[in-house]
């Protein structure tokens, strides 16, 4: 446990100590400056943003900016605050999450369990969708949409984010399943036991772990997405992060940065939430799911 | 089907051949099908279409006849493209740089055996959890020469003092930058974490009986044993930078002017603001060969590695 190259905390080191506390303090103190910026300026009136400075406490603390852009904060021409956009993001996020995870198990346990021939070929050919910029398929898929009924919608939405989550979900139940004993899927083939039984009885009962990281990743992603929003959507169907930026960017009348604060705050709750209950699989979903960026 | 079954094996098998047993073989296939489909179609094939729309003169509306290069030549004669590829490499080497050299220094104090070393981590690694819109939106007003941290020096007694980074055209990239390095630094450091704490210990108890001290140690083992998260991370960053767009759109707007335009950002204001779509297509395929030079290399060794290992 005690690596003798780090050091320690005795005598004459007392000083390196100091030094290497402060430092880990004063960053700590940096990566929260903003989040402590953005609360307190939601929480000031106008007055006080123009009287005080950023690290100043609020002089009174009132909601009035967080009750504005809930509910009656102009984006554009349209007065109805974020409340809509938020529960648009709910109702695309929560089925995208749930169906890509769903095919992503499915998929997983045929590229680890059933292997054909060539079905390493094909996970390899299926990762590159990982990593091209979406950028790349934007313009067929605005057709696409289009040619589907679908373009505006939430279920349009549902249906980019599906598709361009699936090799990541695949990824992680592959990458999860290849460590699970393929003697245990071995004897009960040969009792008999079919795909789904296998599935059923075997596999998804030691799944938890990794569907939880899989949900969390996908919610953080499609949550916090903005291109496909921005691109695949417009109005009052847009998601949350959309109806934010376009918020911040209305330039009639004054600018009001206590509420463009607490929008930016209700934009950035349900991922934060996630993170402070289980950061521990935040952070496994982010080394293994990196590369997508 | 499964010849290393023994014979008691194919004994129970047997009875089951016929329909079912071939439904067996299929299914797994059946299963994973529509997922190929997808990738054939939605990456692949739209990969193609944006490839020969951007050989085309589209403008407002798809048109499919061959033009041949136009829509390249127009990209590269285009002086918003080449300010877009110049911000991407200050952008991206200075993002890459920061995110390295900061992400390294805190998770070698870290492993310090640091008490509360947990609830630090979390806080340095909380901005992964944002949305780039809302740390462009808290750093757009934290920037803001106007209340911001310009406002905030000249309260503390420096009546002078200047910080137009975010409004003036030479630096505005550079906000950027800022934004962009406080939001991805944690996972760096958790990524060298990780690093720091797979190294084998025997080799660093050989070094310290050759009478080496902490300092040399780091310099000449600890940190030369993390080369493969060194790449790993570089791989990771550069793919972020090239696909920013949220974070600018968010930031600066492309702004002032188009001074912080970057690749994304332009590929998105000519296909979908200024209909443009054969330009839009060529930008597209400019980015997607970038990643690809990025990410090819890394593919080619995960593979290697798990062939190997």
């Amino acid at each position: 446990m005690a690596e003798p190259y780090r050091t320690h905390a005795a005598g004459p080191q007392l000083i390196g100590r100091t030094v290497i506390y402060t430092l880990l303090i004063l960053f700590a103190l940096y990566y929260l400056m903003p989040l402590f910026v953005m609360v307190t300026t939601s929480l000031k009136t106008l007055d006080d943003i123009r009287a005080g400075n950023l690290l100043a406490l609020p002089a009174q603390i009132g909601f009035d900016a967080w009750v504005k852009a809930w509910g009656t904060a102009c984006t554009g021409v349209y007065c109805g605050g974020l409340k809509g956009n938020f529960m648009n993001s709910v109702s695309f996020v929560v089925p995208a999450v749930i169906i890509s995870t769903l095919i992503g198990a499915f998929n997983g346990y045929v590229l680890t369990m059933w292997r054909f021939k060539g079905s390493d070929m094909l996970f390899t050919g299926l990762l590159i969708g990982c990593f091209i910029p979406f950028q790349v398929v934007l313009l067929p898929m605005a057709q696409t949409l289009g040619w589907l009924g679908i373009a505006n919608s939430i279920p349009g939405l549902i249906f980019v984010h599906v598709v361009y989550g699936l090799a990541f979900t695949t990824l992680f139940f592959r990458n999860f399943y290849v460590t699970v004993p393929a003697e245990l899927t071995k004897a009960a083939r040969i009792d008999g036991a079919g795909f789904f039984t296998i599935f059923w009885r075997i596999i998804l009962p030691l799944s938890p772990p990794i569907i939880v990281v899989c949900v969390i990743w996908q919610f953080t992603q499609i949550w916090n997405d903005f291109l496909f929003g921005v691109v695949f959507s417009s109005g009052q169907r847009q998601p949350i992060t959309v109806a934010l930026n376009n918020l911040v960017n209305t330039t009639t009348g004054v600018k009001e940065y206590n509420v463009d604060m607490a929008a930016a705050i209700i934009a950035a709750i349900p991922t934060l939430f996630v993170y402070v209950v289980a950061g521990k699989y935040f952070l496994r979903g982010l080394t293994a799911g990196a590369v997508k960026g | 089907m499964n010849p290393s079954l023994g014979s008691s094996g194919q004994a129970l098998v047997r009875p089951r051949r016929g329909i079912a047993d071939y439904v067996e073989t299929a299914l797994p296939k059946v299963v994973l099908g529509p997922t190929l489909i997808c990738a054939l179609i939605f990456v692949y094939g739209f990969i193609l279409w944006t490839a020969w729309l951007s050989f085309t003169e589209s403008r407002i509306l798809p048109r499919y006849d061959f033009a041949g290069l136009v829509q390249y030549v127009a990209l590269f004669a285009n002086d918003r493209w080449w300010i877009a590829l110049k911000n991407l490499g200050i952008f991206g080497s200075l993002f890459i740089l920061f995110c390295l050299a900061t992400g390294l220094l805190l998770a070698i104090l870290l492993d310090q055996r640091i008490r509360a070393e947990g609830f630090l981590r979390s806080i340095y690694l909380y901005p992964m959890a944002l949305s780039f819109i809302v740390t462009g939106t808290a750093w757009r007003w934290i920037l803001n020469p106007g209340l911001g941290f310009e406002h905030l020096v000249r309260q503390l007694g420096f009546e002078h003092f200047e910080f137009p980074l975010i409004v003036e055209p030479k630096t505005s990239i550079y906000a950027v930058v800022i934004a962009g390095a406080w939001q991805s630094t944690g996972f760096v450091m958790a990524l060298f974490l990780a690093g720091l704490r797979g190294i084998d210990d025997a080799i660093i108890k050989a070094a310290q009986v050759d009478g080496a001290g902490p300092i040399r140690i780091y310099a000449s083992i600890v940190i030369p044993s993390l080369r493969p998260v060194f790449f790993s991370s570089l791989i990771i960053l550069a793919h972020i930078a090239i696909k920013s767009f949220d974070l600018v759109m968010a930031l600066t707007g492309g702004g002032p002017g188009f001074s912080s335009d970057l690749p994304a950002t332009f590929m998105y204001t000519f296909a979908f603001n200024r209909n443009q779509i054969g330009l839009g297509a060529a930008s597209a395929m400019m980015m997607l060969m970038t990643v690809m030079a990025v990410i090819i290399p890394m593919i080619y060794s995960e593979t290697r590695r798990q062939r190997h290992g």
